[in-house]
């Protein structure tokens, strides 16, 4: 009310309201509670300000009563009004004081010759001593590494949203060529292979057998690559301690070890190999921090990666983004149990319908939606500190890495170029 | 340092104290409990809200719970939408409050039949998830014209279409003001205050008691000066936007500003930090060349980059639905309370009119899970016995791996429903993604497994073909 009143002044005539104000404030002190005492028994009263400069003695005043106690309640009128701060209040915005005392684990996949394998390149991830984008300034903090996209290939043929099998449906059929395609058309920097036939339940390939797959898929691309079980714990135990024996020298992705898995066995066989594992477990902190745990006993921490689960989005995400920045939090407070680097099945956003169900046409085409099913998720895990990621279609993955370009080296915003958004046609 | 739950005892100790049990709780203990669980309002204490003598008491109180973002509401005559109110910076902390709303955007040179169909859109968008409604928010009014007539006109013709709250877009406070004439019962969210116009923004928000967002892309002093000059002048209603910027230059500045922002509200108890943070991904129109589709692509990817990243609010341009919906369910999903799993009580369901031959099915606990399997047995007219098991909330596909989709489980509940008496056979149609699982489950159970299809849409197909219990039975020898 009394702010309304004052307000509408102030907009007109500022400098006259100011002293209004403070005559009346005066006014208001001055007359006190005594008269206020006074007033409650005569009963109205009314003030008239015909103009702030004229003198206290021409003042007519006829007060009314519940005007005057908030006067007097409220010393601080020229505060209480309207636009009283004229001019802008300069104010520094500092950056946050963040401290982190803990660091991910480096970890390099991949060997080249002079690295002692047949790669023709390798990578590093982890390094990292702040989540991903939390600062302005300091890349090398946020991402010291730039995080890596495998993309994947199955070692037979498997039922593929169509949006993704338009782009391998020729080669779905030899795991070799299905590689090639992804590393020379699609510029894959990994290959993420799944020896998926090898489950006893679909066709039961005996480990012998699947391992020419990968000499297969390592002679047909150069690029570092990672071997997937079925997820069957005996049978991946049998792979994988195979795998670690003809892949020597090329530091190779295993994934994944788990906590079914006779870890004594496999863990230990594999010690005095080069192999990096993948430690999977189900967005659960505890078991990620218990299968680390086991796997120190064994491996140097150079050689461990952790896969703690994803999902697509409304798929179980929200656990998995959650699970995920907890570790990664954790971690760079010092846990010294989840400070390895981040890997994310991020193929997984594939199993929600809205990727690949035909919908009502309101919902556009599903070509469209599975692609930006799978580079939203990517995004997110991204953001919540993923380092090594597991996709699918080309253009998820060339959307992903764009974005990573875009993060890791700043270049200042043009206020320009957005500033006048409001007042733009935007067809 | 982060949020620290505030003690029960402590809120305790400033209510009155009289276990009234006005508030519905049996004494004021367990109220202060459900208040600092977030289970309850204030407003429930009748005592404290209503009786004098308990003013500073009250105040104490509301000083306690309040939130490190501030809590904004933007009205309509019909409609209140909240945003900020935020306690935490990561939602596994505690939980996140206000899903942030979306609004899409009118300009005041579109033709009515535009405005109509952007209206209509924005009404009628809804997509059912876990038997939750998904819905769009609000409507964005821009002045294109920059003339205070038109756009009061475009302002009074969106208000008689709608009852959706409204954001006025405008630097020009002529043009914000003639937009104001027409909605007398209404609190829109002004944009917005700049160093340039904030004195007659300010002004109008001041006198209006309305809220307002103050707009510094790409400088953030700027912004800080803006927040902290208004505040100053007596609004309390504030609302940052530090530029939504899309592609090479400026998205990294964007993303750690919003974060850098609530990092200072939540962390340092920073007040001026401590607004809501509005989000532009709209502005993907201006930035991103090319194209109608690479926009709109563009617009969603922010869209979801900004929602993860501590917006509480986005604006939007596009009219497609599938722009929206990685949108809408990764909000709903973020905002979930991740204290209690969305996940269904565990039991045997009965779809349809199932019989004694009937197939009997399993899922798992994980609520979009078993809305998604019973929505296809459904509309497949399947009559079966559904056996939720329980996964901890989690989907099948997780839960096989993670050990948690467990014959055990399934074995119990066939047990307490005596679901053995109701049907004559003993076949077990599990997901085809728990396959692996299907030996376990026979021995664990006694009951025979049939793997059924990857995908639940498949199921009333996978019925029709292959469930006859007789035939069954000849197969299995049972
Ligand atoms: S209404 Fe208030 S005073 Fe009464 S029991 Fe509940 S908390 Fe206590």
């Amino acid at each position: 009310m009394l702010k309304e009143l004052l307000s509408g002044v102030v907009a007109v005539e500022k400098d006259k309201e100011k002293i209004k104000n403070k005559l009346m404030n005066d006014l208001a002190n001055l007359l006190g509670n005594k008269l206020l005492e006074v007033l409650e028994k005569h009963g109205e009263f009314e003030i008239v300000l015909e103009d702030a400069v004229i003198e206290v003695d021409e003042l007519r005043i006829l007060i009314q009563p519940s005007l005057l106690r908030r006067m007097v309640e409220v010393p601080a009128v020229e505060e209480a009004v309207g636009m009283a701060v004229t001019e802008l209040i300069e104010t520094k915005f500092a950056e946050p004081e963040m401290k982190w005392d803990g660091k991910i684990v480096e970890v390099n996949m991949g060997a080249t010759p002079s690295e002692g394998g047949t790669r023709d390149r390798s990578f590093t991830i982890g390094g990292e001593t702040m989540p991903p984008i939390y600062r302005l300034l300091g890349v090398e903090e946020a991402m010291p590494h730039r995080p890596v996209i495998a993309m994947d290939v199955f070692d037979m043929r498997i039922p593929l949203p169509k949006s993704i099998k338009l782009h391998f449906d020729e080669v779905m059929d030899d795991p070799a060529e299905w590689a090639k395609r992804c590393v020379n058309k699609y510029h894959a920097e990994m290959i993420n292979l799944h020896l998926i036939s090898t489950d006893p339940y679909i066709k039961d390939t005996p480990a012998n057998e699947a391992i020419k797959v990968v000499e297969d898929v390592m002679q047909a691309v150069k690029v570092p690559i990672t071997v997937g079980g079925s997820g069957n714990p005996e049978k991946d135990q049998e792979l994988f301690i195979k795998i670690s024996d003809i892949v020597d020298g090329e530091k190779v992705l295993l994934n994944s070890l788990n906590l079914d898995m006779k870890l004594e066995d496999i863990a230990e066989y594999i010690r005095n190999k080069d192999c990096i594992v993948i430690a999977f477990t189900p967005m659960d902190l505890d078991k990620a921090r218990e299968l680390n745990r086991k796997l120190f006993d064994y491996l140097p921490r150079e050689r461990i990666i952790m896969d703690t689960n994803t999902a697509g989005i409304g798929y179980g995400l929200d656990y998995g983004f959650s699970v995920m920045e907890r570790a990664r939090l954790a971690a760079l407070m010092g846990d010294k149990e989840l400070q390895q680097p981040i890997a994310a099945g991020v193929t997984n956003a594939w199993a929600a319908r809205e990727a690949w169900l035909k919908m009502d046409v309101f919902w556009g085409p599903r070509e469209i939606r599975g692609p930006l099913w799978e580079t939203s998720t990517a995004l997110i895990n991204l953001l919540a500190g993923a380092d090594y990621f597991m996709m699918m279609h080309p253009f998820s993955i060339e959307t992903l890495n764009k974005i990573i370009d875009y993060l890791m080296r700043f270049s200042p915003p043009d206020p320009g170029a957005i500033m006048d958004w409001v007042g733009s046609e935007l067809g | 340092m982060p949020w620290k739950a505030i003690s029960p005892i402590e809120v305790y100790k400033i209510l009155p104290r009289t276990n009234c049990k006005e508030c519905g709780e049996e004494n004021c203990m367990a109220f202060a409990v459900k208040l600092v669980n977030m289970e309850t309002k204030i407003e429930k204490c009748t005592p404290i809200i209503k009786e004098d003598k308990y003013k500073k008491a009250l105040e104490k109180l509301t000083e306690l719970l309040s939130p490190q973002v501030r809590e904004i509401e933007i009205r309509s005559p019909k409609k209140t939408i909240k945003i900020g109110g935020e306690y935490v910076m990561h939602r596994h902390e505690l939980t996140y409050i206000n899903p942030a709303p979306i609004a899409i955007d009118i300009d005041d040179n579109m033709s009515k039949d535009e405005i109509v169909k952007r209206i209509d859109f924005v009404e009628h968008f809804e997509y059912e998830y876990i038997g939750r409604k998904l819905n769009l928010d609000l409507l964005a009014i821009r002045s294109v014209s920059n003339d205070p007539n038109k756009f009061k006109e475009v302002v009074k013709f969106v208000s008689e279409n709608t009852s959706l709250p409204l954001i006025l877009c405008t630097f020009n406070p002529k043009v914000m003001e003639a937009g104001l004439s027409v909605l007398p019962d209404s609190r829109p969210l002004l944009y917005a205050a700049t160093k340039d116009n904030w004195r007659e923004m300010g002004e109008l928000a001041l006198k209006n008691d309305l809220p307002i967002v103050v707009y510094s892309p790409g400088d953030i002093d700027t912004l800080m000066t803006l927040a902290n000059t208004l505040s100053k002048a007596g609004i309390s209603d504030i609302a940052l936007d530090p530029g939504t910027f899309v592609g090479p230059n400026g998205l990294r500045y964007t993303l750690s500003t919003f974060t850098m922002l609530r990092w200072k509200a939540c962390n340092e108890d920073d007040k001026l930090a401590g607004y809501p943070l509005i989000g532009t991904p709209i502005t993907a129109w201006k930035m991103i060349e090319g194209e109608k589709d690479q926009k709109m692509w563009w617009e969603t990817l922010m869209a979801v980059m900004l929602l993860t990243r501590y917006s509480n609010l986005l604006i939007m341009h596009s009219l497609e639905g599938w722009s929206y919906l990685p949108v809408v369910m990764w909000r709903f999903n973020l905002y979930t309370d991740p204290r209690r799993p969305v996940a269904v009580d565990p039991g045997v369901r009965t779809i349809g009119d199932p019989k004694e031959d009937s197939p009997v099915m399993v899922t798992g606990n994980y609520a979009l899970t078993y809305s998604l399997v019973g929505m296809d047995i459904q509309s497949g007219k399947v009559d079966c016995y559904l056996v939720i098991t329980d996964t901890e909330g989690i989907a099948v596909e997780c839960a096989v791996p993670g050990r948690k989709f467990l014959p055990e489980g399934i074995a119990e509940v066939l047990k307490t429903s005596k679901l053995d008496e109701k049907v004559k056979h003993r076949y077990l149609i599990i997901p085809g993604k728990a396959a692996r699982l299907s030996g376990d489950i026979e021995d664990v159970t006694g009951w025979k497994v049939i793997v059924g299809p990857q995908d639940s849409k498949d199921i009333p197909k996978f019925v029709s073909e292959k469930w006859d219990p007789k035939k069954l039975s000849e197969i299995y020898g049972n």
